[in-house]
């Protein structure tokens, strides 16, 4: 029996779908081992996150406040995550396998002595978990030899925790031995958008090198993709030639997405982006090459000039309204 | 400014990559391997703050097979000074990696470790971080900039996270990852390559480390992943939109 406790990241206070993957796929472990699921969060002026978060059927909730933590940085949020998990006995760790997560997780694995797994897309039955790895294209089938586990979890593949109950709040005062923290935050430059994220949207429209320049991504793609009202992302050669901001990257190295609808346009469909992109449910190619590998995967391919296809194809979705 | 940077040896990018049917790991008949194209961009970086500053010392590490001296003699010949192979065999967990690692740290005390953010075979994603844990270090984990401070007692690194760029200052000594943005690596000229086979290529085997290597993470298996079936062409835009409406009813 091992208690779970859930790292519930935030980003600028609000809870993004990650965190409440994190939540579900906490509780499945929990219930797995028959311990209790507990929630953490940190930061400063967090008490309105941690009441929301006590709605999701977790046992209790633990609201860790600290200046330190007021950014997310690594070590200190290390430090506090792990004293929390030793203080509360809670022997595995939970959390997304978002860009905090990644750069958190496994330094709380060395903290407590513990195994890692990290972005795994399945847990069994029998205490094994899996995991992608080579881009997908092998399923490792793991298990965590050690009494301590950290997990991160693949925010597309586990659903998120349903509202249920309410919780116990518990105010916890950190643990951070400030002298020993090495990493300041300075500043975000945040890429604004006023589109659904990329790891949330039902329909993901995603443009690639095809596209030949960031104007293109604005007067062909972007009304397609609002009409639609999806989030847009991008092939890595859309991103490395300057056309979009990197935080649009689908694939491997970049964020892996599940929509209702993915459309590839201008995308040659390369291992590394399939990695991202070949767990929607249903995926639609544009693409002038009928060569191209991504209509090995696609469901609906249609071999055209994608000039010429995508502002036909806004023009036929505005009409089905 | 000494920096040490990890090469892993892993399969082309490129390469079709195929499970084994005894569900043992994959096929490597005929596979060519390359390094770590994270750890190539590491490496091209610790060179370019070299040639800026001048008087640094570039020092290769890799854990692997013997035959990880091709990736290492790659990475000499695009101008690395020296390097440094631990000897292990078959695979060893991310925990062992960054353990070995850290010894070579207390042996070589480095002023910057550069990595690669992620191995592209395991994908984990996970040893810079569980290293600078180890050492009590900073981390600029997804790097696509580093700045040094004038005195280079810190480092502004930009970082590529979920929604944006963030800055966050590491006090040196640091581990630093690489993101695909960072620079593009330069391939080695032939006088690179010339020079690189005279370069040291020290072979330390992992047992004389003296490191844990108990096993953390088991693998029981490797299995191909759900195959997806190619579906229909379509002929027209408005056949798609209708297809996609009354069939797939996803819009
Ligand atoms: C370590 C590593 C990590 C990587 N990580 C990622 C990752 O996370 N995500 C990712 O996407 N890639 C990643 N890549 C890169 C990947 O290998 C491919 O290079 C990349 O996905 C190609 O992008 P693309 O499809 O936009 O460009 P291309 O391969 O150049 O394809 C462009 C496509 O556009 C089509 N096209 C051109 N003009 C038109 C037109 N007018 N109408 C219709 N179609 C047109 C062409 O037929 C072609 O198929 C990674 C590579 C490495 C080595
Ligand atoms: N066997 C290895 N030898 C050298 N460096 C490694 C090895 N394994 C991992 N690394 C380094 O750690 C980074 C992250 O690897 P991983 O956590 O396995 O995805 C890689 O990009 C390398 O820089």
């Amino acid at each position: 029996m091992s208690n779970v406790l859930v790292f519930a990241e935030h980003q600028h206070k609000t809870f993004s779908k990650n965190a409440l993957v994190a939540l579900g796929a906490g509780k499945t472990l929990a219930a797995q081992s028959g311990g209790e699921c507990h929630a953490a969060v940190l930061g400063t002026g967090i008490g309105a996150l941690a009441t929301e978060l006590a709605k999701y059927g977790v046992k209790k909730v633990f609201a860790v406040e600290h200046a330190a933590l007021e950014h997310y940085t690594a070590d200190a949020h290390a430090q506090a995550l792990s004293a929390l998990a030793e203080e509360k006995g809670c022997d595995i760790v939970v959390g997304a396998a978002s860009s905090i997560g990644k750069d958190l997780l496994p330094r709380v694995a060395v903290r407590l002595g513990a195994g890692m797994a990290s972005d795994i897309t399945e847990i069994n039955g029998d205490g094994t978990m899996v995991r992608p790895t080579y881009a997908g294209n092998a399923m490792a089938t793991i298990s965590i030899e050690t009494p301590r586990k950290v997990i991160s979890v693949r925010v597309t593949a586990f659903e998120p925790a349903a509202a249920e109950g309410q919780a116990e709040v518990e105010n916890v005062a950190a643990k951070i031995d400030e002298g020993a923290l090495k990493i300041k935050f300075v500043g975000f430059n945040e890429t604004k958008s006023d589109r659904p994220a990329l790891t949330e949207a039902k329909v993901v429209v995603s443009g690639g090198r095809g596209l030949k320049n960031g104007e293109n991504f604005k007067t062909v793609l972007e009304p397609l993709v609002d009409t639609l009202g999806a989030a847009m992302g991008a092939s890595r050669a859309a991103v490395d030639a300057g056309f979009v901001p990197n935080d649009l990257q689908v694939g491997q190295t970049g964020k892996v997405v599940a929509p209702e609808l993915y459309i590839a346009v201008g995308i040659s469909g390369a291992i590394q982006h399939l990695a991202g992109m070949k767990d929607s449910k249903v995926i639609v190619a544009i693409n002038k090459d009928e060569e191209a590998p991504i209509f090995q995967v696609s469901d609906y391919g249609l071999v055209a000039d994608l000039f010429k296809a995508v502002p036909e194809m806004k023009e036929a979705v505005e009409k089905l309204k | 400014m000494k920096i040490l940077v990890a090469a892993k040896r892993v399969p082309d990018p490129n390469a079709t990559i195929k499970v084994r049917p005894d569900g043992t790991g994959i096929v490597t008949d005929n596979l060519k391997f390359v390094v770590n194209p994270f750890c190539e961009i590491a490496i091209e970086e610790a060179l370019r703050i070299k040639e800026k500053q001048g008087g640094a010392e570039v020092v290769l590490v890799s854990i692997g097979d013997k035959v990880a001296q091709e990736q290492l003699r790659t990475g000499l010949a695009m101008g690395a000074d020296r390097a440094i192979l631990v000897l292990a065999e078959g695979n060893v967990e991310p925990i062992a990696v960054a353990r070995a690692i850290e010894k070579l740290v207390a042996q070589e005390n480095p002023d910057l470790v550069l990595m690669g953010k992620q191995a592209i075979d395991d994908d984990s994603n996970v040893v810079g971080q569980m290293l600078a844990e180890m050492l009590g270090w900073g981390q600029g984990t997804f790097a696509s900039e580093i700045k040094f401070a004038g005195d280079k007692g810190s480092a502004v690194v930009t970082r590529e996270v979920d929604g944006g760029l963030e800055d966050v200052e590491v006090k040196l000594p640091a581990i630093i990852t690489a993101d695909l943005r960072l620079n593009e690596p330069r391939y080695a000229s032939l006088p690179g390559i010339m020079k690189a086979r005279k370069k040291e290529l020290k072979e330390i085997p992992i047992a004389d480390l003296g490191i844990d290597q108990g096993v953390q993470v088991k693998t029981h298996k490797i299995s191909p992943p759900p195959a997806r079936q190619a579906g229909k062409r379509v002929e027209t835009v408005q056949q798609l939109v209708d297809l996609l409406h009354t069939e797939a009813k996803v819009i």
